[in-house]
């Protein structure tokens, strides 16, 4: 690397003085060349981290505030923040081909132990004692690990929730039960229904994807006593659990479901239940904070909360996902990179946001300090529920019967994303009436089987 | 005359309605950009709003405008520049000295474009990174330029060929070489059509989004990729990506606005006797 | 093949017909820029893409990459989507291009009149072309096109009709709206620029004759755009065939299999899925279609140029 790196000889300031003397011509000429040998980056006085991350809401606020890590570091972060999708195509691009565009990358509970089998990323467990590793929630870390080795520290963590009206409930003389079942939920929701006005009982994602419809998807199917896989790596979305399961969904939204419901994923739906359009939704926990933010909710008063339903199984209803941050082995400011990791998930950040943007947009389920804190206790809640769904969401056992994968609503293999945006597709379809639920599990079996035998799970 | 004048009248109301309804989406994508989130999707979708800036200025903390816009800049302008420096002589051959295979060579290059970029993505990034030029302008522009080049060679063939040949072997006698017919007859013949083909190829590769997306982060990074960075997070941003397309677009749009001209008139394709 | 051998016998035809020939060498090398510089770019990754569809390359399982011999393509052609892909490539094309001229030609004769306020409407009526298609896609999705809180379930509701779900009861069709309003500009702007040229004085004399607008349009104006609406046709298909922006960010492909095309799977296969291997199959199939497309334009659509 031809960088100056951190003993900087060369100074921002005094290239500056150099360029206002060189003539113009001179000057564009080595720009060109600069830029034509990639030695742009190259030129810098002091250690630049190029840093990838997801634009949701949290990441822009750790956007906002890492000005202050610049400060205190002297380290300078460039930022490329991105929608999840894009994010994950690039990312995942640059570190499978070795590309090294990137010292700190943003991904998930479905990359992290991929990504650690393959030895892509560099091991953080050994964070310094202040970082206080064990208070960083288990089933958390665990999803965070490969063979014992932790390969990224959590930025914000998330399960899945039931958001209902209390307005809406109490006009009609319901109440939420605090562990409803599906069947609850879908008594619930004939209730509450009133398509004249545009409310609709029960609101859940319809739009294709493994990270989209297929995490609803993957919790009925948990909760009706099925499994993604059987132990031999056998589609489990052809067993009966998993018919009954997704028939239920099909049948439930057509009743009480917004029209248009397979063209919505997880904003869709906050539009619809911000606006005033549901009953119930159960999704995401993270959409606590902006449900009860009055600046982008006009139902912020308006809303209760209950466990995620379940069904004929009493585990699996919740999944779990964490926004993490790693290093891959291709960054050459490792050190650097590990800095700034721990400081973004550290205890002082969390505090940070909470005292200066409000505990409510505090990063959530990552430590159990948080939820420790009285303060956050106020300003969120919901943080007791969020809790324990987060605590007693288990990669590992969670289904009925064993399975041979970790994860809930995803297995982490590679083959993942092929089988369940297949699969999501297929639920679509059934949901919009295209196919029937019978077909439409079929085919998403026989694709999942397709591919699980090209790569070689299935003997 | 009053005849006339109705028939005027007439045309004004259909045109203007044809106009409004395919340049509504736009207005309404702008009204968004001025909204609250809030507001933005809110049933009935409301017309009449107090309009805010705190999008633009939320846009702008966030990313790099001004160094977003220049990278557009230097990769439409830049890839365009390149793209004519290549096809000008090449559709001069193409134009004035055809053959059996001129056809065939001018499909050919256009069929390099049926191939769906995405399909060899993992190719081209294993061949930038190797050169070093991920994440560069350079990288960027040579990735455009190949990605116009057979449009650009294309329009330009059509647009030579309808240059009197006459014209042409009068300044061959008098001993002119091939370079100096280009740029002395055959360039201001053609200049209409010559400007609306820099015209069309600018504005492919500012809209140009899977290659910045993918082969850039920060230093290169166009305006096509600063867009990415406001759709579809946790929660609502129809606000905030409407303001930040509505900034993107907006110079494409002054510039069709002053160039309309040049587009209507320059499109012939060899079609004008 | 190197592209002087190529371009030498067509030179040497024309010179056979009695042109001066001292040109020849300087007229080679001239396109050899051009014509070199594709094929390099063309044939790069081509001998790549060939050598990653007979492996297994998932890009998340470095482990598992080998050989796979035929492996990829077979899986391809016993995937029960690709003949749905491969046919709703087809409808896309035929339908966006069917939109695009037959909108274009009416708002082409609109625009061609003189009115008030014509530059100004003009301008509007091609905007749609400078908007970037994930950005048109996610407008027409979310503000407009949304059966709850989308402007057009408002204006039903407000008339007393049902709301349309359009993306769950007519994908296909959505799909090539969006891409059709994105276009349908381009091919004003072409065939616009052709009927400024159309002979005023012969429509006049035939609606001198007594013949009926729609007459004049059939057997005067029709013939003359014809070459127009040929390069009108070769233009867009070229972009029509790789359309997956607007599916990506609307549908996701579905449902089921309602919208996805053959790009659509290239896309899935390498950018959701991250199978290298597979998705060069595809890519490969692409480049035989392509050849085929090519071959088709040159015996039909590229007579008119």
């Amino acid at each position: 690397m031809l960088c100056a790196g951190a003993d900087g000889s060369i100074r921002a300031g005094d290239l500056k003085n150099e360029e206002e003397t060189v003539n113009k011509k001179k000057w564009l000429l080595s720009a060109v060349l600069a830029a034509a040998l990639g030695w742009g980056a190259a030129a810098q006085a002091q250690t630049t981290l190029t840093i990838a991350t997801v634009n949701n809401p949290d990441m822009i606020v750790m956007q906002k505030y890492s000005k202050k890590f610049e400060e205190q570091s002297g380290i300078k972060l460039k930022w490329l923040v991105l929608e999840e999708n894009v994010l994950r195509q690039r990312v995942t691009t640059d570190i499978s081909t070795k590309g090294g565009q990137f010292d700190i990358i943003t991904i998930g509970m479905y990359e992290t132990p991929i990504w650690g089998k393959n030895g892509w990323l560099v091991p953080l467990q050994d964070t310094p004692a202040s970082y206080d590793l064990n208070d960083v929630l288990e089933s958390v870390r665990n999803g965070l690990s490969y063979d014992g080795k932790l390969y990224s520290l959590p930025f914000y963590a998330e399960s899945t929730m039931m958001f209902y009206r209390t307005d809406l409930f109490k006009a009609a003389g319901l109440t939420m039960p605090e562990h409803p079942t599906w069947d609850d939920v879908a008594t619930l929701a004939s209730k509450i229904t009133n398509k004249s006005k545009q409310i609709y009982g029960i609101c859940l994602r319809g739009q294709p994807g493994w990270g989209e419809n297929m995490g609803i998807a993957g919790l009925l199917g948990n909760t009706f006593g099925g499994q993604l896989f059987d132990a031999d790596w056998h589609s489990g979305y052809n067993s009966p659990a998993w018919k009954k399961a997704i028939a239920f969904y099909v049948d439930l939204m057509h009743k009480d479901g917004p029209p248009g419901a397979a063209g919505n994923g997880f904003n869709e739906n906050l539009a619809l239940m911000s606006s005033g359009h549901c009953g119930m939704w159960v999704d995401a926990t993270v959409a606590a904070g902006i449900l009860y933010d009055p600046k982008r909710s006009q139902v912020a008063d308006k809303v209760g909360f209950a466990n995620a339903p379940i069904e004929s199984w009493n585990k699996g209803n919740g999944w779990l996902w964490a926004w993490a941050l790693a290093v891959p082995t291709s960054s050459t400011h490792t050190a650097e990179a590990k800095k700034f990791i721990e400081w973004a998930t550290s205890k002082d950040y969390i505090d940070m946001v909470g005292k200066t943007d409000g505990w409510v947009t505090a990063p959530p389920g990552t430590r159990a300090s948080t939820y420790a804190n009285p303060e956050y206790q106020k300003a969120a809640p919901f943080a007791k529920i969020t809790l324990g769904l987060i605590e007693s969401a288990d990669v590992v056992h969670g289904t009925k019967d064993p399975k041979p994968y970790t994860g809930i609503t995803f297995a982490t293999i590679p083959e993942m994303q092929a089988i369940g945006n297949f699969a999501g597709q297929q639920i679509a379809a059934a949901l919009t009436g295209k196919e029937s639920v019978d077909q439409a599990l079929d085919s998403a079996a026989d694709n999942a089987n397709r591919v699980l035998k090209q790569a070689g799970y299935i003997k | 005359m009053r005849q006339r004048l109705r028939t005027k009248l007439q045309f004004t109301a259909i045109g203007w309605f044809a106009a409004l309804v395919m340049a509504f989406p736009i207005f309404w994508m702008t009204l968004a950009a001025f909204k609250t989130e809030i507001d933005a999707v809110a049933s009935p979708p409301l017309l009449f709003f107090t309009p805010t800036l705190e999008n633009f200025a939320e846009m702008q903390e966030r990313i790099d405008y001004i160094a977003h816009f220049w990278n557009s800049v230097a990769v439409a302008f830049g890839a365009t520049a390149l793209a004519l420096l290549l096809a000008i002589p090449a559709a001069y051959v193409m134009a004035f000295y055809p053959g059996r295979r001129t056809q065939g060579i001018l499909l050919w290059m256009l069929s390099t474009k049926f191939m769906p970029a995405v399909g060899v993505l993992v190719p081209i990034y294993l061949l930038l990174r190797d050169a070093h030029l991920l994440d560069t302008r350079t990288g960027l522009i040579v990735i455009t330029l190949f990605g116009n080049l057979p449009i650009v060679v294309w329009m330009l063939y059509s647009f030579f060929k309808e240059v009197p040949r006459e014209i042409l072997e009068a300044a061959r006698v008098d001993g002119a070489g091939a370079l100096q017919q280009i740029v002395r007859l055959v360039l201001p013949l053609a200049l209409p059509g010559v400007a609306s083909t820099a015209l069309l190829s600018i504005i492919m590769s500012w809209n140009e989004s899977f290659w910045c997306i993918n082969v850039t982060e920060v230093n290169a990074a166009t305006l096509a990729l600063a867009i990415a960075s406001f759709s579809n997070p946790e929660g609502f941003f129809w606000a905030k990506l409407s303001a930040a397309s509505v900034a993107a677009v907006a110079p494409m749009l002054v510039l069709g606005w002053c160039t309309q001209r040049q587009l209507v008139r320059g499109l012939t394709f060899g079609a004008v006797k | 093949m190197s592209t002087t051998t190529l371009y030498a016998p067509a030179v040497a035809r024309r010179r056979g017909r009695g042109h001066p020939g001292f040109f020849r060498r300087g007229t080679t090398w001239l396109m050899a820029p051009a014509v070199a510089a594709l094929f390099a770019w063309m044939i790069v990754p081509l001998i790549l893409t060939l050598w990653f569809s007979v492996q297994r390359y998932n890009l998340q399982d470095p482990a598992g990459r080998g050989f796979a011999g035929f492996d990829n393509y077979v899986y391809l052609f016993t995937d029960p989507s690709l003949a749905t892909a491969l046919l709703n490539t087809v409808i896309i094309v035929v339908g966006d291009l069917a939109v695009t001229i037959g909108v274009g030609i009416l708002l082409a004769i609109v625009f061609d009149q003189p009115f008030f306020g014509r530059g100004i409407a003009r301008l509007l009526a091609i905007a749609p072309f400078f908007v970037m298609p994930t950005v048109s896609a996610l407008v027409w999705k979310n503000l407009l096109m949304h059966p709850v809180y989308g402007l057009f379930a408002w204006i039903a509701n407000s008339l007393g009709f049902e709301a349309i779900d359009w993306f769950g009861d007519y994908p296909l069709a959505s799909v090539i709206a969006i891409v059709g309003w994105e276009w349908t500009p381009f091919a004003t702007l072409i065939l616009l620029t052709s009927l400024q040229s159309v002979d005023r004085e012969q429509v006049d004399a035939a609606h001198l004759d007594g013949a009926s607008p729609l007459a004049v349009f059939r057997f005067v104006i029709l013939p003359h755009l014809a070459r127009p609406i040929a390069v009108v046709v070769m233009l867009e298909t070229i972009f029509f065939l790789v359309v997956y922006a607007e599916i990506v960010v609307t549908t996701v492909g579905g449902p089921g299999l309602a919208t996805t095309n053959l790009s659509f799977l290239i896309y899935s296969r390498a950018l959701l899925a991250f199978d290298v291997g597979g998705a060069s199959a595809a890519g490969v199939l692409a480049i035989v279609l392509a050849n085929v497309i090519t071959f088709l334009f040159v015996r039909t659509v590229a007579r008119q140029m």
